[in-house]
């Protein structure tokens, strides 16, 4: 029988219920507001009184209104329909709401019921399998879209039966399994699993060995980051963390690509969907939007889903790893999930820690990145989510909680700078201070050894010294004028200038720039380090600053050029009689 | 508002501070008004029987045994046609002497668009000033504040862009106007015989800081009566933010809410974002763009006010005096916004974008040649050039005076360009150059 209760406080969104029953921490249960039935979460138990976060706008609701209580956590449905969806931070579709404005306790269901998918079995009667074994396919857009024996199930099964090719919807048992106890157990195409529990079902979660590319020459290059590795973004307001965001999702070299809208503005996920369905995928030739999934919980929509949005998102992402697939999972902004902890801490009162934020932040943080990774299935296959948070630290100051609880958790930390921004060199990542830890894995080191060139690592940090010895350089011609330093200061400026102007800047808007292939980095790293590497000498520092203007000028035309072209090839040329 | 017959009614407060009240009752429900002692208030929380109200007006001479009747509803705001040309007080009661509204009673605040069934804004609003309309074009369905310190003249920028732009309805929703500057906005409006797309929402000074908390919401359900139901392009101007902001603190304050940041309430980036983020473009062509005002201290904008404001609108656009020219300009670098690359070359020329870039890029070089000159070092031949840039750019271009159209903004930067740099040193696509350098 379910646990029923009665609401005997509301502050904002957190409501306490006396409960006539047993509860569990993270439960659902339903709130009836006059016909009207609101989800909401259990987040702390005081003896008979249940404290609880709704899911919606609590106006209206009175003491003594009545709860019903379901028994199981925040779950999702999984199963064939989820890639190109536009969901809430709850999994309701958005798409299938009727009216403009969202009505409150309006749940949508997540998956097409009526669709017929094109099955193909896996599994054959009598094998043993356990949960996330695959027993058939779908084809979902060009994707094979496995159907396993649910996450849920422990221990091992038999295989009784499984329905031969043909198509069904997701609803149609496509086959049955025997437990240990000889119980036969139907299984639907379809599987529910809550969020805030990783999803096991792998053999092992080894350290990343390859890169993900992005086409995005400051992180490739400069700081690459894994496939199955994590990543975070923290950076002021105006520093161009959603145009970068949006770079990675277009470009990024992933099966799977879940966003997750965070308490973030609903126009930028309106551009998503307005753009991404015209857009193609490089790396398939594919619709963009057939390998996308948006999990949307914008700014004004309930505080607390948004911090479900989150982990709606990871455990869609980690459904998709289990098909042995590449999933990339952005989430803009982690800050807003943290703050919608610190709303909720604040409402019940809690003892706050540094900035109000609860005491736990920290771990909830690490405990989130640790969901990503790659990993060995049972099948011995790989599959990988690659997590890239960004952060929103307030004031632009990166001493506060959010930002120094992330650092410990992700692997690669893209800084974004106000006065880069404010030059316009964007993608505004500061190439000193940002770093990716998986430039020191010796796979990693291997992989792009055999991949992109011999010594390419050794060439990047090359590249970041020269940077370095610029950025000194400039310092020194600061305080001791033009004129007071030897020209080799000069040199040394305009050299890491060649590098940002480059490498590091990237025109996100145009159609050429935005999106630079490894093979073409490889190629404009080699190009600019073979002039760093030379020797120069000018009469006075005018001259000096000429020429490299002039040489940055040609290599940026060489980078709006189409690789290989005979443009290109024209400026290529230019630049070596310029440097010969 | 007059009570009804067969309400309750109740008699004895238990707490009072300087903005709540708390009494014990049943059967109340959440965020409903109430009548304290005659006085509008509002349940903000509910803890077993013990109910605690915010007044809006304080609660300066309310006694223990005032009378207290509760309304049975959430605020609301009576919209239709009648709104248009209309002043009204923070409970939307006319102030201009004219009839009380007839028509429907919307409740404020109400529920968010579907972020699914919004379309990406499209259209441009020119506003004829270059800071704005060649650096951070504005687009109908954004929502961007104006950064200025309380000495910069913000509210008679915000009244010259409302006029310009091209738009159905202009609502204005003051939250701690001082009496002076209500009478400008209510004289630009009337001299400019605009009157009849003018609805104003005011809280001055004169009145108390909590009614503030009705303003944003009382101008935004009716924005969202004309833009949904009569498919307007509707202008709302929120002034100013930084005040609305405060008056939240105050409450939370008395509620023994644990502050954050600057004393303001943990949830302040939810309550903004839920007043900015009902700007929208409608699937059927209405919009409600939003033009605000936050005031800064001193020109911080890592104060919680301006840097969860930052986090939430599509930009910002940044006053400040410039020492060259002596006048307010808009700050190229601070300023943004961030929808402008969806009309730019799109509904305007082909170069703005790349123009745009370059001006602002050559702007920054003279702030390298200023600071050179100021810690005493020679000056190259191109420093001298940008910073004469910069004096013509700050005058022609970025001065809040200016008023031209977008084609004459990008042929004065070329005009610029030229005078004083070669066409490498602007670092602009060839393809531009060649068509646009001016020889």
């Amino acid at each position: 029988m379910k646990t029923k209760g009665k609401v005997t406080g509301i502050v904002s969104n957190l409501v306490t219920v006396q409960v006539d029953g047993p509860v569990a921490e993270n439960e659902i249960c339903y709130i009836d507001l006059q016909g009207v039935k609101m989800m909401a979460e259990v987040i702390k138990v005081n003896g008979s009184t249940a404290s609880v976060q709704v899911f919606e706008s609590t106006r209206g609701l009175r003491g003594g209104d009545s709860v019903e209580f379901e028994g199981r956590m925040l779950e999702v449905t999984l199963g064939p329909g989820l890639l190109s969806s536009v969901y809430d931070g709850l999994q309701n579709n958005l798409a299938t709401m009727t009216e403009v404005f969202l009505q409150r306790g309006e749940y949508t269901d997540p998956l097409d019921h009526e669709k017929l998918w094109e099955f193909t079995p896996l599994a054959k009667p009598g094998d043993k399998v356990i949960a996330a074994d695959w027993l058939g396919e779908v084809k979902e857009g060009w994707l094979p879209h496995k159907i396993m024996v649910p996450f849920s199930f422990q221990g091992e099964y038999t295989v009784k039966s499984v329905k031969e090719a043909g198509q069904y919807n997701i609803d149609t048992v496509i086959a049955i399994l025997v437990n240990s106890e000889g119980e036969e157990v139907p299984v639907t195409m379809t599987q529910r699993w809550p969020v805030k529990v990783a999803v096991k079902g792998y053999k092992e979660k080894p350290r990343p060995n390859r890169i993900m590319e992005t086409g995005v020459r400051v992180i490739d290059t400069m700081n690459p980051i894994a496939e199955g590795g994590t990543g975070f973004i923290p950076g002021p307001f105006g520093c161009g963390k959603t145009v970068l965001q949006h770079a990675i999702a277009k470009q990024g070299d992933a099966d799977v690509i879940v966003m997750a809208a965070c308490g973030e503005r609903a126009n930028e996920v309106v551009e998503i969907f307005t753009e991404f369905p015209e857009l193609i995928d490089p790396h398939t030739g594919r619709h963009l939007m057939e390998r996308t999934t948006i999990i949307c919980n914008t700014s004004n929509m309930p505080v607390a889903a948004r911090e479900a949005s989150v982990y709606t998102a990871m455990t869609l992402c980690e459904y998709y790893r289990a098909m042995g697939l590449k999933c990339l999972l952005l989430a803009d902004s982690t800050s807003r999930w943290a703050q919608a902890l610190r709303e909720m801490s604040n409402r019940m009162e809690e003892l706050p820690g540094a900035d109000a934020f609860p005491v736990d932040l920290s771990a909830i943080i690490s405990n989130f990145y640790s969901r990503a990774g790659m990993v060995v299935l049972n099948n011995g296959q790989t599959g990988a989510v690659t997590f890239i948070g960004t952060v929103s630290p307030a004031g632009g100051n990166l001493k506060e909680p959010v930002t120094e609880s992330t650092k410990k958790a992700a692997r690669c930390f893209y800084a974004l700078e106000q006065n880069r921004a404010d030059q316009k060199r964007y993608p505004a990542v500061g190439p000193l201070e940002s770093y990716s830890k998986y430039l020191d894995y010796p796979e990693i080191r291997e992989y792009l050894n055999e991949t992109v060139e011999d010594g390419w690592v050794e060439k990047v940090l090359r590249a970041k010294n020269y940077i370095r010895r610029g950025k000194e350089a400039s310092e020194q011609i600061n305080i001791l004028g033009d004129d007071g330093v030897p020209m080799s200061y000069h040199v040394n400026f305009w050299k890491s200038e060649l590098i940002d102007f480059v490498i590091l800047q990237q025109d996100a808007f145009d159609s050429i720039d935005a999106l630079c292939p490894m093979e073409r980095q490889r190629f404009m790293l080699d190009l600019v380090l073979s002039i760093c590497d030379k020797d120069f000498d000018f009469e006075d520092f005018e001259k000096c600053r000429d020429f490299f203007k002039n040489l940055i000028n040609e290599l940026r035309q060489m980078n709006y050029s189409a690789y290989e072209s005979e443009q290109f090839w024209a400026y290529n040329e230019t630049v070596k009689k310029l440097t010969a | 508002m007059a009570t009804k017959a067969y309400q309750r009614v109740y008699t004895k407060l238990e707490g009072i501070t300087k903005a709540t009240v708390s009494l014990r009752a049943s059967g109340v429900s959440n965020d409903e008004l109430a009548l304290v002692g005659g006085k509008l208030a509002q349940v903000v929380r509910t803890k077993g029987d013990m109910v605690t109200l915010q007044i809006f007006s304080g609660t300066e001479g309310i006694p223990t045994n005032a009378e207290v009747t509760f309304l049975g509803e959430p605020p609301t705001l009576k919209v239709s046609e009648q709104l248009s040309g209309r002043f009204f007080d923070a409970y939307g009661h006319p102030i201009d002497g004219g009839p009380e509204i007839d028509g429907e009673p919307r409740p404020i605040g109400g529920p968010s668009v579907n972020p699914y069934k919004r379309r990406q804004p499209s259209e441009l609003i020119p506003t004829g000033i270059a800071g704005i309309d060649l650096n951070n074009t504005l687009v109908s369905g954004q929502k961007i504040p104006f950064f200025a310190d309380p000495d910069q003249p913000y509210n008679q920028v915000m009244a010259d862009v409302a006029l310009r732009a091209d738009v159905d309805k202009i609502i204005l929703g003051g939250m701690g106007l001082s009496n002076d500057d209500y009478l400008f906005f209510r004289h630009s409006f009337e001299t400019a015989g605009a009157l009849d797309k003018i609805i104003c929402f005011i809280n001055t000074t004169e009145n108390p800081p909590v009614e503030r908390l009705l303003v944003p919401d009382m101008a935004l359900t009716a924005a969202e009566y004309f833009a949904v139901e009569k498919n307007e392009k509707v202008l709302v101007l929120l002034t100013d933010m930084t005040l609305y902001a405060d008056a939240l603190s105050i409450v939370s304050n008395r509620m023994d809410q644990i502050p954050s940041k600057d004393s303001m309430p943990g949830s302040l980036y939810s309550d903004l974002a839920k007043i900015y983020e009902k700007a929208v473009q409608l699937p059927t062509g209405g919009s409600i763009t939003i033009i605000a005002v936050t005031t800064l201290n001193d020109g911080d904008i890592t104060h919680a006010i301006p840097d969860n404001t930052g986090y939430i609108t599509e930009g910002q656009l940044f006053l400040r005096a410039d020492s060259d020219t002596g006048k307010v300009i808009i700050d190229p670098f601070r300023s943004l916004s961030r929808l402008k690359q969806l009309v730019q070359g799109k509904k305007t020329r082909e170069d703005h974008s790349q123009v745009m870039n370059a001006s602002v890029r050559l702007y920054a070089d003279a702030q390298n040649a200023k600071t050179k000159l100021e810690n005493g070092f020679d000056l190259s031949d191109y420093d001298h050039r940008c910073l004469a840039y910069a004096k013509d750019y700050a005058r022609e271009l970025l001065a809040i005076d200016v008023n031209i159209s977008i084609t004459e903004m990008l042929d004065t930067a070329w005009k610029l360009f030229a005078k004083y740099f070669s066409p490498a040193e602007t670092g602009i696509k060839q393809a531009l150059i060649d068509k646009y350098w001016v020889k």
